[in-house]
């Protein structure tokens, strides 16, 4: 019954055929036929990527380097020890905010509450911890609850009732900041207590990792990463699949290793791994995993992707659409404590001022567009390592945050400028 | 589910899988179908064919479950059925391809195939098993797709349809509805598309081809249903017509009596007008 038609000759101008001809019996072949094999076939399918605007990561990796010659170059405390350390602790406040908007960007749609959300829920916490004596754990609890339970308000909003994001969260982000000023009362500062469990985790020498631990999990993530790949190869192997070659793993493993050892060892020279920014990796793993791996995952990127179509093969849209407000704003919520947690105090300024635009920023640099369905969660973390590193080098440079803010606004229109261009890239490329 | 299996029909003689009878539709004060009858076997590709806002998409609606008829009678496999939602069609073993596609261009080939109903292993996504399941698919369908794993964003309009309708497949269907599959695409590409409908009816699937193009519906058509103004308006075996008989029922010419005479010597199975009996 497979009617093995012969190809027409006026297809000829056309890809090859999915077992066509060219297929050896028995062996699917398709997939990657694009890719040649060996080295020269990995180069030629990175110069592909380039010209169609397939950019992935490449453009902020650059851009990372340039900006650390730039402020190694204008002084050179930048890379050292003490203050990398530094901006390992500055980072996973933003970034986990910024976790939480690659997820919001990926539905095409934006959240402008999220700064307002991280002071609000730091202002939670430190009433519920402070003034009302709650358990620390129980106060981050029901703080994150209060993140949770805005971002199902906006949810319900938006679909519901059919308000457009941008405007359900530029009104919360008025209101969420008003409720944190009305939480904070009369002072409107609370310092949380210098040697409670919250500050010791995100400021004070407890808040590090110990050094053999940091190398003995870095060792422990390379191996998963190789066995998880492995194992994937084997199944495809066994279905007939082309699969990636075992010493492709191997290397691919060991150079995430080697990087991963590296940092701690660059950290491990002053005071080690904050355990903030174990949070902040877990989160952005966990985060990929979730988005790659799951149904959900590929709901959100299908509803980013094309929502009528999504509708139409029956995906329950609007419930997860509100689910990602609902996350969104609960990684808002856990940015803003962990950023507590590092100030060790919680202020009327909390999560104002620059929190918004970097966490945005993190996510679009980091490679997350703008119109939906494409990016990654590791864009959270590659754009947090650029905001991180262009915030650090303008404070040690002692800038007034006006050109601060000028310099990180001009650093997000230049990343969406990226984005549109490789957009248009895609388009003339038929991508 | 890999819709590999079907029973290929004796092609087109069968009694019909879908029928529809005395279907009418009214939207406001418009009559958009009155009195309507459709049918479809097994194994045979029927074209249907109107003028702009003959009825064809309220029809094929009504079919689909889009827009449930206001009466009349449908018969699935014998059975009288009700279509009151797209879900309804699709579990009786109805699929729509629609104009638009509905296809996610961020998307892989893949991911495109399964929406909705991906392949779980202990509660992940089977990329391996929807892979190898796509290629099958695609390969005895002989369908020119460069790979399951590009993005529909990179393919072309007739690949793009090749995917829709591949995807329609995966619920083993027993009717398929295409809508203008070949409208906006080129030559080749049209041929490709009008190949794998071919290939469809050759694995017994009774088959709905909603066109403008006469030359299309008379390269691959078994028959052509015309309709006029919400009514039948005729009825032809390609084959014993030529395109002028059918632009004739489709524009009303055949409404006068030279036209109907000329029409009757070309064996015409049912003139205009006429025919609500079956």
């Amino acid at each position: 019954m497979s009617d093995r038609t012969v190809v027409p000759p006026e297809d000829e101008e056309e890809l090859p055929a999915v077992g066509s001809a060219a297929a050896v019996p028995g062996v699917p072949t398709d997939e990657r036929i694009f890719r040649r094999a060996g080295l020269s076939g990995y180069v030629d399918d990175f110069l592909s990527r380039l010209r169609t605007g397939e950019l992935g990561s490449l453009p902020v990796i650059f851009g990372l380097v340039v900006i650390v010659i730039v402020f190694e170059s204008l002084n050179s405390v930048f890379l050292h020890a003490d203050n990398l350390v530094s901006i390992a602790q500055q980072i996973p406040s933003t970034g986990i905010i910024a976790t939480g908007v690659v997820l919001v960007l990926l539905l095409g749609e934006i959240d402008l509450s999220i700064g307002s959300v991280s002071g609000a829920a730091a202002a939670i916490l430190a009433v519920l911890n402070v003034n009302q004596g709650l358990n620390p754990v129980l106060a981050i609890i029901l703080a994150l609850a209060g993140g949770a339970a805005i971002g199902l308000l906006h949810g319900l909003v938006f679909t519901k009732l059919g308000v457009p994001s941008f405007v359900v969260t530029l009104a919360g982000l008025l209101i969420w900041q008003g409720l944190q000023l009305r939480i904070l009362g009369g002072t409107g500062s609370i310092n949380l207590p210098p040697d409670g469990p919250l500050v010791k985790f995100g400021q004070t020498d407890n808040a590090f990792m110990l050094n053999t631990l940091a190398y003995v999990l870095s060792a422990v993530v390379a191996v998963l990463l190789f066995l998880s790949m492995a194992r994937e190869a084997a199944r495809r192997r066994a279905a007939g699949l082309r699969a990636r070659p075992v010493a492709e793993i191997a290397v691919r493993s060991a150079l995430l290793f080697v990087l991963l050892a590296v940092v701690v060892y660059v950290l491990s020279r002053d005071r080690g791994v904050p355990w903030t920014l174990v949070v902040f990796l877990a989160l952005v793993v966990v985060v990929d995993f979730v988005l790659r791996r799951t149904r959900y995952g590929r709901a959100v990127y299908a509803i980013g992707g094309n929502i009528e179509a999504a509708r139409r093969a029956g995906l329950p849209v609007d419930r997860i659409r509100i689910s990602i407000f609902i996350l969104t704003s609960t990684l808002a919520a856990l940015g803003g404590l962990i950023g507590a947690f590092y100030q060790g105090a919680v202020d009327q300024a909390t999560g104002s001022g620059d929190t918004l635009v970097n966490s945005i920023a993190a996510a679009v640099i980091g490679g997350t567009s703008l119109f939906g369905g494409r990016g990654k969660a590791t864009a959270a973390l590659l754009g947090m390592l650029v905001i991180g590193a262009i915030s650090n080098g303008l404070l040690l440079e002692s800038l007034s945050s006006s050109l601060r803010y000028m310099i990180t606004g001009t650093v997000l229109v230049a990343s969406v400028v990226i984005d549109s261009l490789a957009r248009r890239g895609r388009q003339s490329a038929g991508r | 589910m890999t819709a590999t299996v079907q029973e290929p029909s004796p092609a087109a003689t069968g009694t019909p899988v879908l029928s529809l009878s005395g279907i009418n539709k009214r939207f406001g004060a418009v009559r958009a179908l009155s009195d309507v009858q459709f049918e479809v076997r097994l194994g045979e590709v029927v074209a249907l064919v109107g003028d702009n806002g003959a009825g064809k998409s309220t029809l094929v609606k009504v079919i689909a479950g889009v827009a449930p008829a206001d009466d009349g009678e449908i018969r699935f496999e014998g059975h009288a059925v009700t279509i009151p939602t797209p879900h309804a069609a699709q579990d009786l073993g109805i699929a729509t391809v629609f104009q638009d596609l509905a296809l996610c261009d961020n998307l892989d080939v893949v991911a495109n195939l399964y929406l909705g109903r991906e392949v779980l292993r202990g509660g992940l996504m089977n990329e391996v098993e929807m892979e190898r399941r796509s290629l099958d698919l695609l390969r005895q369908l002989a369908a020119k797709i460069p790979s399951v794993r590009t993005r529909v964003a990179s393919l072309s309009g007739g690949q793009r349809q090749v995917v829709a309708i591949s995807r329609s497949l995966l619920g083993e269907p027993k009717v398929v509805i295409l809508d203008e599959p070949t409208a906006a695409l080129g030559v080749a590409q049209t041929a490709e598309v009008l190949n794998l409908v071919e290939r469809l009816r050759e694995r017994g699937l009774g088959i709905v081809l909603i066109s403008h193009n006469l030359a299309d519906v008379f390269a691959v058509a078994d028959r052509i249903v015309v309709l006029r103004l919400g009514r039948n308006g005729g009825e032809f075996t390609v084959g014993e017509v030529d395109q002028e008989d059918v632009v004739a029922a489709i524009t009303g010419a055949t409404d006068n009596v030279v036209a109907e005479r000329a029409a009757r010597r070309a064996h015409v199975a049912r003139p205009a007008g006429e025919g609500t009996e079956s």
